[in-house]
């Protein structure tokens, strides 16, 4: 079934009421463009009410209960607030760097959402590598915080600046090699056409429930706690470690500019958590999308409904999880991840030259996704044991008598 | 075709030009009064001493290293895995031997400690 993209539709209706070519595509795109980027930065504030309302819940909280009904206009009072606030550069920043970089870090996260299928024909740009855009948007990020780190002129903003780029850098691969696994099994890197690859027609009935993510789980758990590296989410926000290094290389922000980092943190967290719905769990795939009118409807629901879902399993990750050590992150990424990724690559090569029917290639991927599961969720659940005892002890008398030194174990490896 | 990138190109624009608005807007929203302690850095209170910019540890450079090595291989597994439906066998043995690269890479750089954390 061949959709129309909804900036074809829309270009060629004008171009019907008399508008040169041209004009019609440059209104479209303009329009469309303004409409998604908006949509992109307006969704923040539902964004950080959820997070705030989620972990409220978790520690026993209310939570923002004043502004609105539900506490839901908090955050637009907030950003209010962030408006009026001075704007402060302090002494000898390197101005360049320090002005540039809120914008850049918005901007790297902004695009991203141009190739994120909402539903059937609702693409910003249904762009044919758009698995690669993805990979080269990520760097950006890095850039902006670098360039904040380092424009800020100040000790504790650089020392972060540079935590970022290792975790950031370390985080990457296994995210680029989780993306891979899925364009070497669908043979594409258009997002439209993986997500059509995940449709089940039974009976002629589009179910829509060939995820991806049910025959590899392991590439989406990879997927999934690299992404939370990415955006800088709990178990790894090293970055902004309160009782290390102050608040993270935007200390030095104030007003807008803070808002714009804020902005880009969250938003960075639900457009990766769209990436992995795209590439894992099937997208605006959902029973009944494939009928006439209601379908795309449908679509866009089933999305935004996995989308959230995805974002509320981060906020309570964010909210149970400890905070790992820089060292133990780098183990995890280098020494765990990146081996076991090769190595399913590599095996699903293999699988996926065998002579042998689809079905038993699909078996034999999910065998082997299976033990990188069983490798990963080892690895953690050792890790977060350990370390539950050395928090424990570390309150108990005898552990002040005999200093506070931690047992060899508390380390991974 | 092009006229996809057409669309990547105004969304760039825009995607510069809303969040700059938005600091500009706070800019001239903001009360202005700069003073001499405001202004400084802010380092838990207490006045930084030496220079701000300073030597960095080498680890955070190796990291570099190694993520360059490591992504742009993968950057080149994407177009082999985009055809790899349509691979003749010996192309296939090449890609895996490029992986097989790629893991001789990493245990050079594991056995060397590059990826050691101290």
């Amino acid at each position: 079934m061949q959709v129309t993209q909804w900036s074809e539709a829309l270009s060629g209706w004008l171009m019907g009421l008399g508008l040169p070519g041209w004009a019609a595509i440059f209104l479209v795109y303009a329009v469309g463009s303004f409409i998604l980027i908006n949509y992109g930065m307006l969704s923040v504030l539902l964004l950080i009410w959820i997070t705030r309302k989620a972990i409220s819940r978790i520690q026993d909280r209310i939570g923002p209960n004043r502004v609105g009904k539900y506490g839901l206009l908090q955050t637009v009072a907030d950003a209010a607030k962030l408006l009026s606030k001075e704007d402060i550069t302090p002494y000898e920043a390197d101005k360049i760097a320090y002005n540039l970089s809120p914008i850049l870090s918005v901007f790297g996260v902004l695009m991203l959402l141009a190739v994120i299928p909402f539903a059937p024909g609702l693409t910003g740009v249904d762009l044919n590598v758009a698995a690669l855009y993805v990979v080269a948007l990520g760097s950006i990020g890095i850039m902006a915080a670098l360039m904040a780190g380092w424009g800020s002129n100040n000790k504790y903003a650089l020392l972060a600046g540079f935590r970022v780029v290792a975790q950031l850098l370390s985080y990457e691969i296994p995210l680029v090699l989780a993306i891979l696994t899925v364009v070497l099994l669908t043979g594409s890197m258009r997002f439209g056409q993986i997500v059509e690859m995940q449709s089940l027609h039974v009976a002629g009935f589009n179910l829509g429930l060939g995820w991806l993510g049910i025959v590899m789980p392991g590439a989406l758990i990879v997927f999934f706690v690299s992404s939370l590296a990415e955006a800088e989410l709990t178990p790894f926000d090293l970055l902004e470690a309160e009782s290390e290094l102050i608040a993270g290389f935007h200390i030095e922000y104030s007003g807008m500019k803070f808002a714009m980092f804020f902005l880009a943190q969250f938003l960075n967290a639900w457009i990766l958590g769209a990436v992995a719905v795209t590439l894992f769990l099937g997208g605006w795939q959902g029973p009944g999308v494939g009928l006439p009118v209601i379908g795309p409807i449908l679509g866009l629901g089933y999305f935004m409904i996995k989308v959230y879902g995805v974002y509320v399993l981060q906020q309570w990750i964010r909210g149970t999880f400890p905070r790992i050590r820089i060292d133990q992150m780098m183990y995890f990424a280098w020494k765990v991840l990146v081996p076991l990724m090769i190595g399913l690559i590599v095996a699903q090569a293999i699988i996926q030259k065998l002579p042998t029917p689809v079905a038993i290639q699909y078996v034999l991927i999910f065998i082997a996704n299976v033990g990188v599961m069983a490798v990963v969720a080892y690895v953690l659940q050792k890790y977060f044991r350990e370390e539950q005892i050395r928090t424990k002890r570390s309150f108990e008398p005898t552990s002040l008598i005999g200093g506070m030194q931690v047992s060899e174990k508390g380390t991974m490896y | 075709m092009l006229s996809q990138y057409f669309f990547i190109l105004i969304m760039s624009g825009l995607a510069v030009v809303l969040p700059l608005a938005a600091i500009v807007m706070g800019h001239f929203l903001g009360p202005r009064r700069p003073d001499e302690i405001k202004n400084d850095i802010y380092e838990s209170g207490v006045e930084t001493i030496g220079e701000t910019w300073v030597q960095f540890r080498a680890q955070y450079y190796l990291i570099g290293l190694v993520f360059v090595v490591f992504d742009v291989e993968a950057l080149f597994l994407f177009p082999i895995a985009v055809a790899y439906q349509q691979l003749e066998m010996f192309a296939v043995l090449a890609t895996i031997f490029f992986v097989l690269l790629l893991v001789i890479g990493l245990l050079y750089d594991w056995r060397k400690g590059a990826l050691e954390w101290q």
